[in-house]
């Protein structure tokens, strides 16, 4: 039986118009990834990684940058991890059923979308208004509440995966509760709380909004928490926005090397993820 | 009261218990506060803003959101040039992003062939993962004088003139502008689109689309008259979730808007959106008055963003229940 012309018109064009959708999102990422290889790649140099952020008009690198970007993400990631388990662990553990688990869960959810912008705000009026400057503590900060929400999601749900029958053969052990959320449940869900890490990682890395009126920015070398800490997104967006041409070569190197690192960890997530999936 | 078997599975007379109770305690105490942390985030981040922008909202009232005037000089804000740049924007990407996110979740569940469906999947995905600063920079350098040069002249020679629709393609082909900043945050709006809609195309029930094939549907009406409306509050939730993401996004946004303080009806002009204006002009603001508008903007950025999010989740929920699962 044939199927009508009119129908099999509008079967075709929406194959075609799905294909063509497909196409069409793989192209800008294709177009994206193309120029901050061919712009970024070009502008690699041992220089970038011995040297301060120049004033304009002469050549440089991002060490400066690089060194606070690592600092305020490995203090995100030690004040969040701790707080986001343990708020993981309640919604999926002991408050599994609670209203006050529904609700955290829900306002986690919004908090992983709410822009970050907002967040830095927060910081802002909290620590910056009160200490009078700009601070790394208060980027690093920032960046915490960022990640906080990613790591209440993935542990949670890594927690969730656990089979019930594990929990109950610690409590036939003997084990009080916590033992068995430390000892059994902690191990089996470790690599995926892990990922979770590492992904919260790869969003904080990039974060530009929240660090503007934070960490803000230095041209210098500084190691102090306590002033304004110079960071790679930062560094981009205020050496893209200028008219210099030195500081665009160097705001497109640092694109290629933050958008690599960021893609790694991603991949590597992936990997990791199916890997724990196939054993 | 907690009825999970585990804690009556523990000996009442023993000793382990006896001792592990009280460490019990302060575990589920400790995990509790930190749950309770995750609110005090939202809770504080409204009431420092509804604090910060109180100055703003005492001097101009209700004003501030109709009054299309910025002046920083004279200390006169007004935030109708922002919302406005922020709602068109937002209107545009979702214009671009709604239907392409549904092609592609058809594509994958249906058309492609099996062994593609996970890379392709991997690489949509990881358009969500490119930092939104980078999406910036490219719209700038690159994205927008392909606009000024390939798409925008042409949109003015061939629309500017009609009627109705003339007035939203009048204007000089710069680049930077409505029209640039929506398709960017269009792009940037679709691996978040096209995820749930995927997710919940392949859960529809087989027997649903069985029963459509027997009747000799093709794949067209099967979309559009089993899965689409089987699926219509998770993909009406998922275009919420795309909108909340692109009313807040902020660094792309303000790489290829302009910051400019005009109102204009051609979407190729030069605009700003709110989270643009606080990321350029915050750590600029010299005067009382002027840092609380910007925070002002904050509140209702953060308000708005709060609303459409929730729409999301509960429409998303929504369907979780539908199909049976629980969270």
């Amino acid at each position: 039986m044939a199927i009508p012309a009119r129908r099999r018109i509008a079967d075709i064009s929406a194959f075609a118009f799905a294909t063509a959708a497909t196409v069409f999102g793989l192209v800008w990422l294709t177009w994206i990834l193309w120029m901050t290889i061919r712009q970024g790649a070009g502008a690699l140099s041992p220089q970038l990684f011995k040297e301060m952020t120049p004033p304009p008009g002469s050549s440089g690198g991002l060490l400066n940058a690089f060194y606070g970007s690592a600092v305020m993400i490995l203090l995100a990631v030690i004040i969040g991890t701790p707080i986001g388990v343990a708020a993981g662990t309640y919604l999926a553990e002991h408050g599994r059923y609670t209203k006050l688990a529904a609700i955290v869960s829900f306002v986690n959810d919004i908090l992983l979308s709410a822009p970050s912008i907002v967040i830095g705000l927060f910081i802002y009026t909290l620590v910056v208004r009160t200490m009078g400057h700009f601070s790394g503590w208060a980027g690093a900060l920032s960046l915490a509440m960022i990640l906080l929400p990613i790591i209440v999601r993935t542990t949670e749900e890594s927690l969730r995966l656990i089979p019930d029958t594990m929990r109950e053969a610690g409590f036939a052990l003997g084990l009080p509760r916590w033992r068995v959320t430390r000892q059994i449940l902690y191990k089996a869900g470790l690599s995926s709380i892990l990922t979770g890490i590492l992904l919260g990682v790869a969003r904080i890395a990039g974060e530009t909004a929240p660090l503007l009126f934070t960490a803000l920015n230095n041209q210098f070398w500084s190691s102090s928490l306590n002033g304004p800490l110079a960071n790679v997104p930062v560094v981009i967006f205020q050496y893209a926005m200028s008219p210099y041409d030195e500081w665009h070569t160097l705001a497109w190197a640092g694109a290629f090397v933050l958008t690599a690192f960021v893609l790694a960890l991603n991949i590597l997530v992936r990997v990791l993820a199916r890997k724990g999936k196939q054993r | 009261m907690n009825a999970s078997p585990a804690q009556n599975l523990a000996g009442p007379q023993s000793r382990v218990r006896k001792s592990g109770a009280g460490a019990d305690r302060v575990f589920e105490l400790l995990t509790a506060s930190s749950a309770l942390f995750v609110l005090l985030i939202l809770g504080g981040t409204a009431v420092s803003m509804a604090w910060g922008g109180r100055l703003a909202f005492k001097t101009f009232g209700w004003r501030f959101i109709t009054d299309p005037t910025w002046d920083a000089v004279g200390s006169h804000f007004g935030a109708l040039v922002p919302i406005y740049g922020t709602l068109v924007t937002s209107a545009i990407a979702l214009i671009i992003a709604v239907p392409v996110s549904i092609g592609i979740a058809l594509f994958l569940t249906d058309i492609a062939p099996r062994w593609s469906r996970t890379p392709i999947s991997v690489a949509i995905e990881l358009l969500a993962a490119i930092p939104s600063i980078i999406y910036g920079m490219w719209g700038l350098f690159v994205f927008a004088p392909f606009m000024a040069t390939h798409v925008e002249p042409w949109l003015s020679d061939h629309l500017g003139n009609k009627a109705i629709i003339g007035p939203l393609f009048n204007g000089p082909p710069i680049g930077i502008g409505m029209l640039t900043a929506g398709v960017v945050l269009g792009i940037m709006v679709i691996p978040f689109i096209a995820a749930v809609a995927r997710e919940v195309f392949s859960a529809v029930p087989a027997p649903l689309r069985e029963s459509a094939v027997a009747l000799g549907s093709t794949r067209w009406e099967i979309l559009s008259r089993v899965t689409l409306p089987y699926t219509r509050s998770a993909v009406i939730g998922a275009i919420f979730l795309g909108l909340g993401r692109a009313l807040g996004e902020t660094m792309a946004v303000t790489f290829v808007l302009g910051n400019a303080h005009d109102l204009s009806a051609s979407l190729l002009m030069p605009s700003n959106s709110i989270a643009a204006a606080i990321a350029n002009e915050f750590t600029e603001a010299d005067t009382e008055i002027y840092r609380s508008s910007l925070i002002a903007l904050g509140f209702l950025l953060f308000v708005v963003t709060f609303i459409v999010l929730t729409i999301a989740k509960l429409l998303l929920l929504r369907i979780n229940k539908q199909m049976g699962r629980t969270h």
